[in-house]
């Protein structure tokens, strides 16, 4: 029992960075990222190559961040600059990263990590005292969980945080303040899906393996995650939405842990991921009321 | 200051709606002036304002800010030096923000949106003595989110975000038309406060008659794309309302209206 709850935080904390990316978006910004799709896997290929070839965990986690952030500044160029819709230039930079994340992984749809070292077995990891040394995952995800959530706070409180706030929530108070308003979302989009790919670099190191499929379906956890937290918290005033996100992640992951223990088989892994989401979806919209859904 | 010449703009071109709304439209707006722009729908109003500020493309002639033409610049720069309150209060304020928040992003126009804290405590004093101003209990409400304020409480705002930091040309657009009368009153009184005190260049569209006569130096009556009226402060204060009310309703008939 205490294994599987162990568990449960674990994948939870980790797909918590990738809740708050979704977040970025999703919540602040208002716009529906499919990127997030090609992102996530692409950070688990990244990772998966690095330490393969036997470089820094750690560093494999920077790198796997800023090709994230890349391919957010490409759906942001696509939208602001080339005008297409949201929800299209995610689409297109999700598809193309299908195949760009097989290139990565060398040509492989598939690379596991045999004998590379991993944040979870190497360096700070090892160093850990004795008794907590079972518990190591646990710590580095939290650890890792923690630092993504207070940085995101602390830049969501600064100046360039606030137009971010004021771009998904009135976009001509931005052209009021004299900013450009694309520059603000493609900003977004960039440190969204550079967090995004960062939740997939930890999650291949754990699990020790890339695939391609771990793709489809990040979009979807990622907003259970996101709309879970808010309507959990939605009257509780001091809990911050980044707090709420991760809380969302790990219930997810539990709801969905619960789903696997009842015997479903790994094939079906994307359809308890689908009904899930449209089970969270329909509970959030049935408490509305009526009243305007943003889901 | 500010001058608009060999104004063209046709809507909806190639089209079987297309409307010449202005051909060869000309004007100058002097430093310091406050000028009331009335006018019936579709005479061309809120166009002007939308073509100074940037909101929509010009067919040809030009803008000029003290003699260099601003035509090439976006909405977002011209910005700099141009103020804008419309007449929709949700437009000039962030709802899911606090009353401190906007502040904060309306003080820092011109400047730089870095990493630096985004809320500067010492500034907090000042934005409080500036809602204070609005008599409407604002500065005791510095954590409540935007969205949950009124309609007029947004508006005066919005006015007072946007008269913040120092600019070039105030531009009102119908401002106090989605407000009770009550409001709308005090929001004109406030705006004619603000443009004094900080002699703002003032372009101010309305519907309200009255408040044209009654405030500002200039009024302009425009009609299908010309300035069929334009009184400067000596004329102005000779004219009444019933005098403008006139000159209304003949060209409404005109119209067949």
């Amino acid at each position: 029992m205490q294994d599987i709850l162990i568990g449960i935080l674990e994948q939870g904390f980790i797909y918590g960075i990738l809740a708050l990316g979704v977040y970025i978006t999703y919540r602040i910004l208002d716009f529906p990222d499919l990127s997030v799709d090609g992102t996530f896997p692409m950070g688990a290929a990244v990772a998966a190559v690095m330490i393969t070839v036997g470089l820094n965990p750690w560093l494999a986690l920077i790198v796997a961040f800023l090709a994230g952030a890349l391919a957010g500044l490409v759906t942001g160029l696509i939208h602001v600059k080339g005008h297409v819709r949201d929800l299209l230039s995610g689409i297109i930079t999700m598809t193309a990263l299908y195949s760009i994340n097989i290139h990565i992984a060398m040509g492989k749809a598939n690379l596991p990590i045999f004998n590379g070292e991993t944040i979870f077995n190497s360096g700070v990891a090892v160093m850990l005292p004795e008794p907590l040394q079972p518990y190591r995952t646990l710590i580095i995800t939290g650890v890792l969980i923690l630092l993504c959530k207070v940085a995101m706070d602390w830049y969501l409180n600064t100046k360039s945080g606030f137009l971010l706030y004021a771009a998904g929530d009135n976009q001509q108070v931005v052209t009021a303040l004299a900013k450009d308003q694309g520059k603000v979302k493609i900003l977004g989009l960039i440190l969204a899906n550079g967090l995004v790919s960062l939740s997939g670099a930890v999650l291949c190191q754990q699990q020790r393996f890339f695939d391609v499929s771990m793709g489809p379906g990040s979009i979807v956890l990622g907003l259970a995650a996101v709309i879970i937290g808010t309507n959990l918290f939605k009257h509780v005033g001091f809990v911050k939405g980044t707090t709420a996100a991760v809380i969302g992640a790990v219930i997810y992951k539990a709801c969905y842990a619960a789903a696997i223990s009842r015997g479903m088989p790994a094939m079906d892994m994307k359809l308890i991921t689908a009904i899930l989401f449209l089970v969270v979806l329909l509970l959030s919209n049935g408490k509305k009321k009526g009243g305007e859904s943003r889901a | 200051m500010l001058k608009l010449e060999h104004i063209c703009k046709t809507y909806n071109k190639g089209t079987v709606n297309e409307t010449t709304l202005f051909s060869d439209f000309n004007l100058q707006v002097k430093k310091g002036e406050f000028i009331s722009v009335i006018g019936s729908n579709g005479s061309g109003k809120t166009s002007i304002l939308n073509l100074i500020c940037g909101s929509i493309p010009l067919d040809s002639g030009d803008i000029k800010v003290r003699g260099e033409s601003i035509v090439k610049l976006k909405e977002y720069q011209r910005s700099k030096i141009i103020g804008r309150v419309f007449q929709d209060p949700a437009k000039g304020t962030c709802p899911s923000m606090n009353i401190l928040q906007n502040m904060a992003m309306a003080d820092n126009k011109g400047k730089a949106f870095n990493l630096t804290s985004g809320v500067n405590k010492k500034r907090i004093s000042y934005y409080k003595e500036q809602l204070s101003r609005l008599h409407l209990g604002l500065e005791d409400k510095l954590y409540v989110k935007v969205g949950a304020l009124s309609g007029g409480q947004r508006q005066a705002m919005a006015l007072l975000m946007s008269t913040m930091t120092p600019l070039d040309f105030l531009i009102l657009d119908e401002h106090t038309a989605a407000l009770d009368p009550k409001t709308s009153e005090i929001i004109m009184e406030l705006t004619n406060e603000i443009v004094q005190e900080k002699q703002l260049t003032t372009l101010m569209v309305t519907h309200n008659l009255r408040h044209a006569v009654e405030y500002g130096n200039r009024l302009i009556m425009m009609h299908q794309g010309k300035a069929i009226l334009d009184l400067d402060m000596q004329k102005k204060k000779e004219t009444k309302i019933e005098d403008i009310l006139g000159v209304f309703n003949e060209i409404s008939i005109e119209c067949g209206n």
